[in-house]
């Protein structure tokens, strides 16, 4: 165990835990954008106590992906200081544009929004949770572009060991990037609706109410469009990493040899012929690339060394990914077509949209374990190794102490988070919410 | 560009020290000039719509670090690798409460994360400068109680500016207490430097009190600011010779066309953040009325 490992073991602890509460911020801030919305147009009392109570879920959850977010920022320096140094000329950009572009947006107008409801004109007051969802959803695009050009790097030469941009248009229309970003996005919108099912699930076992099934209808949309959209996207993004990424693919598929026709491995032993060719090539025929032929490459082009990701944690993530990400959207499509021309919710569906809430966080959880282990031993694709991007002067017991202190604190708020939730899931929606400025006596200025 | 984009992040970071300067003296004396529960809320509320957004500010020095001076960036975040832990530590309990206290059953612990969260960063940011200028633990503590002592001052006469009736008086006693603190703090402190601008940040800071004294409490939160702001750029006149030990700024710099990039695309994006985060402001202008 050495300082290199704890770091990368700090990056993937806090990484993953951020990304618990990411995909929740960008599908729920729209969510609860659309909910407002609908309450702007129908004026229905029930959309807005929906509002109020997702929001406030929303806001519990908001502010861990704030805080784990800033971790991630400072990360990059602290632990993986000659990684920052090579690759901060063209790295660096789209973190800056997340700042400038999305984070101020995002969590300006999300303040006007909690301390707005009574300060600001009604439409006013709506654009500012718009303009929040927004500013989450831009932050999402610039972070996958600046981790696209870790798997794929473009628009940049080498100049004295250090990475130089040379073309900005080309690293935020990396083709990895735009792959990701809907497959990404996409996910995290499933996820966002299969929190709100769970939650309408609960509540659908309890009350007959309609506010809790419309809510359910319109997660159940949102849900099995998303869910479509990723799965559309992750089409292409095994195209790309067959053309990219070969060793990736090759460890995902536990392909060891360069395969003619190459089949597709369900699990260890149950095989579709000629699938894996057809998914990645779009030819049945295709040469697929194996690990080991791969391995003897990549030490004849960069030296020796072992260019291989970890076969066990690639190969089973990929499936875990597929498993569960493909029965939260079967659920949500059960789920439209059982409820379909205003029939009720059968308990047992309710029952079962409980799970809409984990299954879809363990694929996401499970799709960036296959994306960014199943990248290594790169940071940079053929640029820079791990090993070489670690901080040099930073000791052992300093990242144990870190790695501690983070792992401390994040299961502790994990717990609070978890609690606070469950609460105020329980709470319910208030029921009479405080009527927004538009419709009270006194003039709006009454501070 | 090289100047121009140590100038820009010598900005960001002089907003971010005078936005959330006042942020965390507010996380502090929040249950020093509070009796009651709805008092807490209260001097809580002043920040509750803008710490979030100023927040970011250090975001984006932090960020444009990265990209502007990536070997900068690196060798800073490496370098004063445990005090930057602890501030993130902070960061994270003080947001975490500020969001939360409004929505747990008891708000006990939430407050503990905003005094702690706010009294750790805002002491460890002064002594990671002052080991950047200095080295040596003697400075760091210098320059930790300097930033401490003067964000307790910003954040108290903040709470006088934007509070009523007792909690505005109790955050006067506390401005006029945290002067009597931080001007010999930032004598001992800023004398180091020597520099015009060091100097006049120690007659912002007595300006400070005497308009706190006489109750102009407006007057009194820009001579704070302007105290921030003077100090925070004496220090980025030593930075601009030696940003880090052994390292240059064109040593330390992106590519021309990184910096003219970045520089295209903050040129056409920060006029928009300065107008609508100064909207918050505006919207946000009246004093906070303790509730009941």
């Amino acid at each position: 165990m050495d300082a290199l490992d704890l770091a990368r073991w700090q990056f993937g602890v806090t990484t993953v835990y951020h990304f618990l509460f990411v995909p929740l911020t960008i599908g729920l801030g729209v969510f609860v954008a659309g909910l407002q919305t609908a309450w702007h147009r129908t004026g229905k009392e029930h959309y807005l106590k929906l509002t109020k109570f997702f929001g406030k879920l929303f806001l519990i959850n908001f502010a861990m992906g704030v805080v784990t977010g800033i971790v991630q920022e400072f990360q990059f320096g602290m632990n993986w200081s000659e990684y920052s140094t090579f690759v901060g000329d063209v790295f660096g950009a789209p973190l800056a544009m997340e700042a400038l572009l999305a984070f101020f947006m995002e969590s300006t107008f999300l303040g006007l929004w909690i301390f707005g409801w009574d300060r600001l004109p009604k439409k006013v007051h709506l654009a500012t949770i718009w303009a929040a969802a927004i500013g989450s959803n831009l932050s999402a695009y610039f972070i996958l572009a600046a981790n696209a050009w870790m798997k794929h790097p473009v628009g940049y030469e080498v100049v004295d060991g250090k990475a130089r941009m040379t073309d900005l248009w080309a690293v935020l229309t990396n083709s990895t990037a735009l792959a990701q970003v809907p497959h990404v996005v996409g996910s995290a919108f499933v996820v966002a609706g299969g929190f709100v099912l769970a939650v309408c699930g609960y509540w659908l076992l309890r009350t007959r109410a309609e506010m809790w099934r419309s809510a359910a209808r319109a997660a159940l949309v949102m849900t099995a469009i998303a869910g479509a959209v990723v799965a559309g996207t992750g089409d292409s993004s095994a195209r790309l990493l067959h053309e990219q990424q070969p060793m990736k693919l090759a460890a995902a598929e536990g392909l060891e040899h360069d395969t003619q026709g190459a089949a597709f491995t369900v699990v260890p032993g149950i095989e579709i012929p000629k699938l894996l060719s057809l998914l990645s090539a779009h030819d049945p025929g295709a040469t697929v690339q194996g690990t080991e032929d791969l391995q003897a490459r990549f030490e004849r082009q960069f030296g020796p060394g072992d260019y291989r990701p970890d076969p066990t944690v690639v190969f089973w993530s990929f499936r875990v990914m597929i498993v569960f990400g493909l029965a939260t959207v079967g659920l949500s499509v059960l789920g439209l077509w059982l409820t379909r021309r205003r029939r009720p919710f059968p308990a047992w569906l309710s029952r079962a949209l409980l799970l809409a809430l984990p299954l879809p966080l363990v694929a996401v959880i499970a799709g960036w374990l296959l994306s960014e282990i199943g990248r290594q031993p790169w940071t940079v694709t053929g640029e820079l190794l791990t090993a070489a991007s670690v901080s040099p002067g930073v000791s052992l017991a300093e990242v144990a102490t870190s790695l501690t202190l983070f792992t401390l604190l994040y299961g502790a708020l994990a717990v609070a988070e978890v609690v606070l939730l469950a609460r105020h899931v329980r709470g319910g929606v208030e029921e009479r919410p405080p009527a927004p400025a538009a419709e009270r006596r006194e003039p709006s200025l009454m501070y | 560009m090289i100047e121009l984009w140590f100038v820009i992040i010598a900005f960001l970071w002089t907003g971010y020290f005078v936005l959330e300067g006042f942020d965390f003296g507010v996380g502090m004396l929040a249950p020093v000039v509070s009796r009651t529960p709805a008092e807490q809320r209260a001097s809580l509320q002043t920040i509750g719509p803008v710490w979030d957004g100023n927040e970011v500010w250090l975001i984006t020095a932090v960020g444009a670090m990265f990209a502007a001076f990536p070997a900068w960036y690196a060798g800073m975040f490496s370098g004063f690798y445990l005090p930057v832990t602890l501030i993130l530590a902070g960061l994270i309990m003080r947001g975490v409460g500020l969001e939360w206290r409004g929505k747990v059953a008891s708000p006990l612990w939430c407050d503990l994360g905003i005094v702690v969260g706010s009294a750790l960063p805002a002491f460890l940011w002064g002594a990671v400068f002052a080991g950047l200028l200095f080295g040596g633990a003697p400075a760091a503590l210098l320059g930790g109680a300097f930033t401490l002592a003067v964000c307790a001052l910003h954040g108290a006469v903040f709470l006088a500016l934007k509070t009523t009736g007792p909690v505005r008086r109790r955050a006067r006693v506390a401005a006029l207490a945290a002067a009597g603190v931080s001007i010999p703090i930032a004598v001992a402190a800023l004398s180091g430097l020597g520099t015009f601008p060091a100097l006049t940040a120690m007659a912002a800071l007595a300006a400070a009190t005497a308009l706190t004294w006489r109750r102009r409490e407006g007057w009194a939160f820009a001579a704070t600011a302007g105290a921030i702001v003077l100090a925070t750029v004496a220090v980025f006149m030593e930075l601009r010779v030696r940003p880090l030990p052994g390292l240059t700024l064109a040593e330390a710099a992106s590519g021309e066309y990184t910096l003219t990039m970045l520089s295209w695309i903050g040129l056409i994006t920060l006029p928009f953040v300065l107008v609508y985060q100064g909207w918050t402001y505006w919207v946000f202008r009246k004093r906070v009325q303790v509730a009941g």
